[in-house]
């Protein structure tokens, strides 16, 4: 199958540090692929490189077979790459249909005149996605800070699936959450996998990665060291890879 | 939860508690109007609450468009010397053209034009040196605090701008409606009264209040309703979030401070117009009184919170206190020490008990 996504010779330099090096990889449709490495190994660079908040230095990005330049977030979001991040990117102080449209704000005619935001129409949407994706949260009109940080996660995968996600980035998802709450993130994870959408997940939870992932990719100080197929590999080797004790 | 979406029931007295914490402005206000009523000399009367409400009206825009600012997590100190700054253009200008044979009709229009595109310049500079050049707002507005007053005294010459067309005044003081029973008129008062009847004329809705009031509805409706405004409340709860849902977040901190520094520069004009001359230091003392309305009335300093009603009500809390310290003959600069403390209590409590501000 072709690659939704395909990244040859990335690299992000900043000043003399070089961040990110001649990195490669792909990804297909419904596939769940872990970015893995330890603090520092240029993780977090690259999805930020994919989704437009660092412009990269060298390399080129395909997206759905074409070469794609990401200026900024929003080319990333119109382009359908979507990303959630560990410190989750949802506004407090706004209530959960209104992070789901944040940005992207319906607006209708009011007095056939002014522009206004269309309540209704953004908290009908969002249920309705919430309830597509099985998730759980009191009322839409709650502002994000009643909500505990699973019910926040699930809303920021809502809000990407709800603009139609073609590839959903994650970073570090379960982070901040508890056991449970961890369990439900993943459960979400396979859910948008039965969806077809392909995700990039990184994380620090070596049991997460293997419980969601199809393929998991190693960087180290900037180059990737590895790649596996997670049936066919254990999270000893994966360890090995990560602190360079096995070569890839 | 059988059904998920519906609002779950909670702790009854705490949400009461919650709900006196967030009206305890209102509730302030209406203890306040009594107290002065009871104690004071005429407070309770129609001429009194309209005096009130001209006195806040300087406060009240500085305090809308602070709204703005504050919400998005910023301050902006330099509004007091805006006032005194786009006055001062305000009223030069219309005395140059005075002065050159320009008709009234003509020179005053053109004079709040210029003092209004002058004006956006102070906010310009603020917006670009706090959204691009990443300085504090704190700090870029308390300098432009200082060149907005130095500049309005270098361009008055130090002295007050005196000599200004005569409708100035006429409209500066005037009224909407001038009610005598059965003969009342818009805007001027009704031809050939006898002095018995000129007395019995009641002024109702000073211009400069309908002005004012006009204005503060607008942004109030754009801050409420607009997609801006709920940019401008998403930029105060999580900038970095704002940014990445693809808001342009310095463009829209620009605008912010440009609505403040019109807000200053409107309250600027309306001070030429009611006191017939332009004076640098006109706005100065109240920027504390405008911060504090804003915080008063429910906006956190912390950004994200915040509304134009609220401030509207804080506007009138220190108006009335104002207006009733000097009914009661108590010095006015016990009013500093008054509306000091109660911005710090407001803030108190934001600190302490954040979710009276936070949670809806």
């Amino acid at each position: 199958m072709d690659p939704i996504l395909e990244i040859r010779n990335l690299t992000k330099k900043f000043g003399g540090l070089t961040a990110v090096d001649d990195f490669n990889m792909h990804l297909s449709a419904g596939e769940v692929l872990g970015l893995l490495g330890d603090n520092g190994a240029g993780k977090s660079t690259v999805i930020k490189m994919i989704s437009g908040v660092y412009p990269p230095t060298k390399g080129q990005i395909f997206f759905q077979g074409k070469e794609i330049k990401i200026q900024n977030p929003m080319d990333a979001l119109n382009m359908g790459i979507e990303t959630i991040y560990q410190d989750l990117a949802l506004a407090e102080n706004l209530n959960v249909y209104s992070n789901i449209f944040l940005g992207r704000e319906k607006l209708k005619k009011y007095l056939g005149l002014f522009n206004i935001l269309d309540h209704d129409y953004m908290l009908a949407e969002s249920k309705t996605v919430l309830k597509g994706l099985d998730i759980e949260i009191p009322s839409l009109r709650n502002k994000i800070a009643m909500l505990s940080g699973g019910q926040r996660q699930a809303v920021a995968i809502s809000r990407s699936i709800y603009w139609d996600a073609k590839l959903l980035i994650m970073d570090e998802p379960t982070a901040a959450l508890g056991v449970a709450e961890q369990q439900k993130v993943l459960d979400l994870v396979r859910t948008l996998k039965t969806q077809n959408v392909p995700v990039i997940i990184i994380s620090h939870q070596m049991h997460d990665v293997f419980s969601v992932a199809d393929r998991l990719v190693v960087m180290r100080r900037g180059k990737k060291v590895g790649e596996r197929i997670v049936k066919e590999t254990n999270p000893d080797e994966v360890v090995g890879l990560i602190v360079g004790s096995v070569e890839g | 939860m059988d059904n998920g979406l519906t609002i779950s029931d909670r702790d009854g007295t705490l949400n009461l508690l919650i709900r006196i914490g967030r009206n305890w402005a209102i509730l302030f206000l209406l203890l306040e109007v009594g107290f002065f009523s009871l104690t004071g000399t005429g407070y309770f009367s129609l001429r009194n609450f309209q005096n009130i409400l001209v006195a806040s009206t300087t406060v009240m825009l500085l305090a809308t468009g602070q709204t703005f600012v504050i919400i998005t997590g910023g301050i902006d100190l330099s509004v007091g010397f805006i006032v005194g700054f786009s006055g001062v253009i305000c009223a030069k200008t219309m005395v140059g053209l005075d002065a050159a044979g320009v008709p009234q009709f003509l020179s005053i229009p053109i004079g709040i034009a210029v003092a209004l595109i002058f004006g956006f310049v102070p906010g310009l500079v603020n917006g670009l040196l706090v959204a691009k050049l990443r300085v504090p707002a704190f700090i870029a507005t308390f300098g432009m605090y200082g060149v907005a007053y130095g500049v309005a005294e270098i361009i008055s010459g130090n002295v007050p701008v005196h000599n200004l067309p005569p409708a100035v005044g006429f409209i500066g003081n005037g009224y909407l409606l001038y009610y005598l029973p059965g003969r009342s008129s818009l805007f001027r008062l009704p031809p050939n009264l006898s002095p018995e009847e000129l007395k019995q004329v009641v002024g109702l809705i000073p211009n400069v209040v309908m002005i004012a009031l006009l204005l503060i509805l607008v942004f109030a409706f754009v801050l409420a309703k607009t997609r801006f405004g709920q940019h401008t409340y998403a930029i105060g709860g999580n900038m970095e979030a704002a940014k990445r849902a693809g808001i342009n977040v310095s463009r829209h901190l620009i605008k912010i401070y440009m609505i403040s520094s019109f807000f200053a520069a409107s309250a600027g004009i309306i001070y030429v117009m009611k006191f017939v001359t332009g004076r640098a230091d006109a706005g100065s003392a109240r920027m504390l009184d405008a911060v504090s309305a804003v915080v008063i009335g429910g906006a956190s300093l912390f950004g994200g919170t915040g509304s134009i009603v609220g401030t509207v009500i804080g506007a009138l809390i220190v108006a009335c206190l104002e207006i009733g310290l000097v009914n009661l003959a108590i010095p006015t600069f016990n009013l500093y020490i008054a509306v000091g403390a109660i911005l710090i209590f407001a803030v108190l409590v934001d600190q302490f008990f954040p979710e009276i501000t936070y949670k809806k």
